[in-house]
């Protein structure tokens, strides 16, 4: 069948069997960074943004994206650059396997939660397994992280214009919450 | 993993509904569970066109579509509000947001499986499944008769959660955050009568009422409880007492 | 890009027919309809693919695990046991041929309880041509792999002096090493004909010689290159894969791979090793550690894999800590077959197993003898100058233990938790304490050399044929070459292993990254850096000597005359000396072990048994800490795969040996909502024999959560568990079980 995807910006038309998975053919289209590591849902290797919000791809038909906007970490990468630097200063990147997926769903949340809790955080990536850094150096890594970006939004909040961009920026993701 | 030969996104409910009379064709939910069976498909029927992905509050209900995802029922404000937190406790264990944002109500409610949190919760609600059965037909089937209805080619629309007043309280245990529960309790409460959905038995959850903790308790724990790979059906049935009656405290606290 | 991105453009892609039962034997096997289906390129049976029995064991040579593996068997010996090999130019064709393939087996009466394996008269390797390992005394015809009886002193007579004598059995099953990256490789000829096997190992040379071994090819045919891994803590120290492309690839001529599901990374991949461990521990009543004995009983499953080695640890690596003061040791080792999938390393390689039995007697000692279990060990550990006698005689060169254990106390509060409170909510907050060491390198054995080059403008080339898998190894490498050649880390690119390029190293396993490979990487980089000044001493015209070298300029103290370090080098290119590049390594004669101190403090809610790690504290001692965040994140990794060890993770099979924890729905590892707070700290002690001083880290920090962990339960409900997983439903069986004792006392 053929479908029509958004991915990472480009439209692109494929003819593909009904039952391939989103996972399979975002590596067809060179999007390697989408891992494999289970078959049951329960890694989060495979994140990746459907519409904007994070998804397995191993649990999502390519037929399903058929006409919707599918983002991976090759579609973000100086998001995912900026935040893996702060990730690699801690130590934290390691075998680097499960960062794709694991920095998808980081970005993910950032764009949902504001101010997220520490439990917030870890409830919203608990669905990243990790089996080498024991999770503390990625909890190190956002913290720095988050903190950075609020002091550079802060210095942003001093210039009355750009505090107008944001406030609408905020009530826009406000309304996207509820898909 | 399961083969497919056919896709149908369906237009209508109607065109859904006749796609799905032939036994080799099948609905997708949220896929989580269909792609591990190793079956063939011939015609994979996807209701996502159809606006079935909304959650309506009225004043008498909510209205879950059976495409809301997980992770839209839990982050539901209204029915956070409405149940203080139950909703939300029920379904943030289940694996990750990702997979939230994928698994469906329909799907979860329809596959009717043990260990399904979300249904353990709905079972001690006041709640109907909405099913379409052709010919712009729906019934509504209270959810503890649809527990035990086998698998038919109706199509699930919506699950509807009545406003009566019920307030309930979910308490699960769990070997690790992330896993199925050993054990799900859902116990509600309306006016001086107590209801007590059990899950994770391991099979399918089951219901019981009464009046006092203590009865609840009891009646829960005579429920039949069997092994499986999580724990045994002797610490199921200590389970059941001890999450029965925290749940009861929570009701209590509130 | 990890292996399978990097597979070559529609390469055949290759499934495996696996047997449905424990022990069998292949009656018949009819391929004929599968080969038909469209796609397939071949199918192959025990009768199509080369028959010379070697070991997947990536193991430095001489060979530490028996010859008893064919590429494909007639005799299959656990479910999951490969039967045929099929490969096609599409995943789906591949698995429609897999169902089309007619075997009938003759089904064999199987072992799986290991304890029953020992002299059975079933036996799973009759084999004639099953070839003994090169230093073990395995006996096939036993279902033998390995015997050791090794002892110091008269145990029996020291404990018929003793005050007190405790006899415990403990039982650890099989857990999984659960990298992310499943088991990977994919093949092609190259354009000389010989075969590239790329894969996704933490054992390139070895694979080289494994494979040259099953397919009965000279090792020259053979190229293996290591990308970048996605894991292995052990798992990827066995060949699991390889075989399979690599024959495909050699027979056909075509470029194949495979890529394990996380189910076959599970049923059949590389375990840890199950074992029963058996400790007698004599004490006087003031404290003082006399005698330890040790019997244990190891698994390795279907074939013998790392069988003959990791037994070892639990006893050489476990007795040494108590070394200050005991004055008898005995250690009894087997390790047998049954029909569970084989074995493998993973991190702790035996010692976690043999320190979770001795940890817990010390601990249950202390509680018999009425000491603080921090005291007891305080009084008997082992110190700094002290002879290991159950460790090949080594002397502790470098141990900072006792500071570990003061500083662990500090970070946990011991003194105030210990053992435990009750809170208002009636769950009970409690400690737990265990002491781990290790090695650094098999001494004698591993062997590492690493290249390191100057290039044009003077950036460096480092070569090593040590694998980093995910550790940071490569950059821990480069840190210490910048160091001695006093330049920024970026300016040397350190290359992955290509065991057509990179000099030999016997891989990245037993904890010799950091302390063998990092030697070589000092030795090298010190040669270099003389080679360099003596290069710009002709061109300054001095003596070499009076060249002095700050990483980017060379000054003569002499005549004050300096150059670049980048003309030097461009200098080089052309009408010189030449190219300098310097190849320095070689083997240890001691391991040294680096120690720690692991406390645990939980949360047990004596309703459900329920136990939730608070917060861990530990304290390393492995030499020179290199880089702290890299050392910090190891241990933080470590502990939680410990954590899991001890609570829930572990194999369990069925009564026909069907591995019921095939994937990652039934075998939960550690979420990060499942993780304590982890506070780590460092005691350095400064190896002589080290670089920098540095010792190892990878392995030793899986060690102390089991025992910890089930010392904290101990001192929350009074029972000690001899198996783990100590999961909630045991915890509360044993709080009953204890109330009934203590209602019908």
């Amino acid at each position: 069948m053929e479908i029509k995807v958004k991915l990472n910006g480009k439209w692109i038309v494929d003819n593909i069997d009904p039952d391939m998975l989103l996972l399979d053919f975002c590596r067809a289209h060179y999007c390697k960074s989408v891992k494999r590591g289970c078959e049951t849902s329960n890694c989060g290797l495979c994140t990746v943004w459907l519409d904007g919000k994070p998804v397995l791809s191993c649990n999502v038909l390519a037929a399903r994206a058929d006409g919707h906007e599918v983002t991976t970490l090759e579609g973000l990468q100086e998001e995912a650059k900026e935040f893996g630097m702060f990730l690699a200063r801690e130590g934290g990147e390691q075998c680097g396997f499960c960062n794709p997926g694991f920095i998808m769903n980081v970005l993910a949340m950032k764009r949902e939660l504001d101010n997220p809790t520490d439990e917030e955080i870890l409830e919203y990536l608990a669905g990243n397994l990790c089996r080498c850094s024991g999770y503390a150096s990625h909890m190190r890594a956002i913290h720095k992280w988050l903190d950075s970006k609020k002091e550079a939004a802060q210095r942003e909040d001093h210039i009355p214009e750009n505090r107008e961009k944001m406030l609408a920026h905020r009530l826009s993701k406000r309304t996207q919450k509820h898909w | 993993m399961i083969t497919i030969q056919k896709y149908l996104k369906a237009a209508s409910l109607e065109e859904a509904w006749n796609a799905n009379q032939k036994r080799p064709n099948r609905v997708l939910g949220g896929m989580g569970w269909m792609k591990m069976s190793s079956g063939n498909v011939s015609t994979a029927i996807d209701l996502s066109g159809l606006g079935l992905d909304q959650i309506e509050e009225t004043d008498d209900a909510f209205i879950i579509g059976a495409m809301v995802t997980l992770r839209q029922f839990e982050t539901h404000e209204g029915l956070e509000q409405y149940f203080h937190g139950a909703v939300r406790e029920s379904v943030r264990h289940i694996v990750g947001v990702q997979f939230r944002n994928c698994a469906t109500i329909g799907g979860s409610v329809w596959l009717r499986a043990g260990f399904s949190d979300p249904l353990t919760l709905l079972l001690a609600l006041d709640c109907t499944v909405e099913l379409y059965q052709g010919g712009d037909q729906t019934v509504q089937v209270p959810i503890a008769e649809f527990c035990h209805m086998k698998p038919d080619n109706s199509i699930l629309t919506a699950v509807h959660i009545h406003k009566t007043g019920r307030q309930a309280a979910y308490q699960s245990f769990r070997n690790t955050e992330t896993d199925f529960p050993v054990r799900a309790v859902a116990v509600s409460r309306l006016d001086s009568s107590y209801c007590a959905a059990v899950g994770a038995r391991p099979t399918r959850a089951m219901a019981v009422t009464a009046e006092q903790v203590d009865q609840l308790i009891e009646k829960a724990q005579a429920l039949p409880y069997g092994d499986n790979l999580r724990a045994s059906a002797e610490y199921r049935t200590m389970l059941a007492g001890v999450l029965i009656r925290r749940a009861a405290e929570e009701l209590e606290r509130r | 890009m990890y292996a399978e991105d990097l597979a070559p453009e529609n390469c055949l892609v290759i499934k495996l027919l696996r047997s449905p039962h424990a022990h069998a034997m292949i009656r018949s096997i009819d391929t004929s309809k599968a080969k038909l289906v469209p796609g397939v390129e071949c199918v192959l049976t025990y009768k199509d693919v080369p028959q010379h029995r070697f070991t997947q064991a990536g193991q430095t040579y001489l060979e530490a695990s028996p010859y008893d593996r064919y590429i494909l068997d007639r005799h299959l010996r656990f479910v999951g046991d490969e039967v045929a090999i099929v490969a096609a130019d599409t995943e789906k064709a591949a698995n429609k041929a897999l169902k089309l393939i007619k075997v009938e087996y003759d089904i064999l009466p199987a072992i799986l309880d290991y304890r029953e394996s020992l002299d059975n008269e079933i036996l799973i390797h009759p084999e004639e041509d099953w070839t003994e390992s090169d230093w073990s005394h395995g006996d096939n015809k036993r279902n033998s792999v390995y015997h050791e009886d090794i002892h110091v002193g008269d145990v029996d007579a020291i404990f018929a002096e003793c005050d007190e004598v405790l006899e415990e059995s403990y039982h650890t099953i099989e857990d999984q090493q659960a990298m992310m990256e499943p088991f990977t490789a994919n093949c092609w000829m190259d354009t000389f004909g010989r075969l590239v096997i790329q894969s996704a190992t933490q054992i390139p040379f070895h694979v080289r010689r494994n494979m040259a071994t099953a397919l009965g090819i000279p090792k020259s045919k053979i190229r293996v290159i290591k990308p970048r891994i996605g894991g292995g803590f052990g798992a990827k120290q066995t060949a699991v894969v390889e075989r399979f492309p690599a024959v495909v690839t050699w027979l056909t001529g075509k470029p194949s791979k495979i890529y394990y599901t996380r189910e076959e990374t599970m049923i059949a991949g590389s375990a840890r090793h199950e074992m029963r461990v058996q400790v007698k521990l004599g004490a006087m009543k003031d404290g003082t550690i006399r005698a330890i004995e040790m019997h244990v009983l190891s698994n390795t499953g279907a074939y013998g894999e790392h069988g003959p080695t990791t037994i070892g640890l639990a006893g050489h690596k476990s007795i040494p800590l108590y070394g200050g003061k005991y004055e008898a040791f005995r250690f009894v080792a087997d390790t047998v077959y049954s029909n569970h999938p084989s074995a493998g390393a993973y991190r702790g390689y035996g010692a976690p197993q043999g320190i979770f039995a001795l940890e817990n007697t010390v601990n249950l000692m202390a509680a018999r003898l009425g000491i603080d279990p921090t005291k007891i060990r305080e009084m008997n550990m082992l110190h700094e100058g002290d002879l290991m006698t159950a460790y090949n005689n080594e002397t502790a060169n470098a141990c900072a233990l006792d500071q570990c254990m003061a500083r662990c106390k500090e970070m946990m509060d011991w003194d105030n938790k210990f053992p435990a409170k009750v809170l208002p909510n009636g769950h009970i907050r409690s400690v737990g304490v265990a002491m781990a060491m290790q090695g650094s390198c098999i001494n004698y054995i591993d062997e590492a050399n690493v290249t390191i080059k100057m290039n044009d403008d003077g950036f460096y080339s480092l070569l090593v044929g040590s694998t980093d898998m995910g550790t940071g190894s490569d950059t821990i490498l480069a840190q210490m070459a910048a160091d001695v050649l006093e330049c920024d880390v970026d300016d040397i690119v350190a290359y992955g292993v290509d065991t057509d390029v990179s000099p030999y190293d016997s891989g990245s396993y037993a904890s010799s990254t950091t302390y063998l490979t990092g030697n070589a990487v000092v030795k090298a980089a010190e040669q270099l850096r003389l080679n360099i000044t003596e290069q710009a001493a002709k061109i300054l015209e001095c003596q070499k000597d009076e060249v002095e070298f700050d990483g980017k300029v060379l000054t003569c103290v002499r005549t004050g005359a300096s150059m670049t370090l980048k003309d030097l080098a461009n200098q080089l290119q052309g009408g010189s000396d030449g190219w300098l590049s310097v190849t320095a390594g070689g083997n240890s004669p001691v391991s040294p072990p680096p120690y720690m101190v692991g406390m645990a403090e939980i949360d047990l809610d004596p309703e459900t048994g329920k136990v939730v790690p608070i917060k861990y504290t530990t304290c390393v001692d492995c030499g020179t800490v290199v880089n702290p965040n890299l050392a910090r994140v190891q241990t933080e990794g470590g502990l939680m795969q410990g954590l899991g060890m001890a609570l829930y993770e572990g194999q369990s099979y069925t009564d026909e040996g069907v591995n019921r924890m095939r994937n990652f729905l039934q075998y939960k590892i550690p979420t990060r909502m499942d993780i304590p707070e982890i506070e780590v700290d460092f005691r350095e002690s400064y190896e002589p024999t080290g670089p920098f001083g540095a010792k190892s880290i990878g392995e030793i920090v899986i060690n102390t959560p089991s025992p910890a962990i089930a010392h904290a339960i101990f001192n929350a409900t009074g029972v000690m568990h001899h198996e783990l997983p100590i999961t909630a439903e045991k915890v509360w069986r044993g709080i009953q079980q204890k109330k009934q004792e203590e209602v019908q006392a």
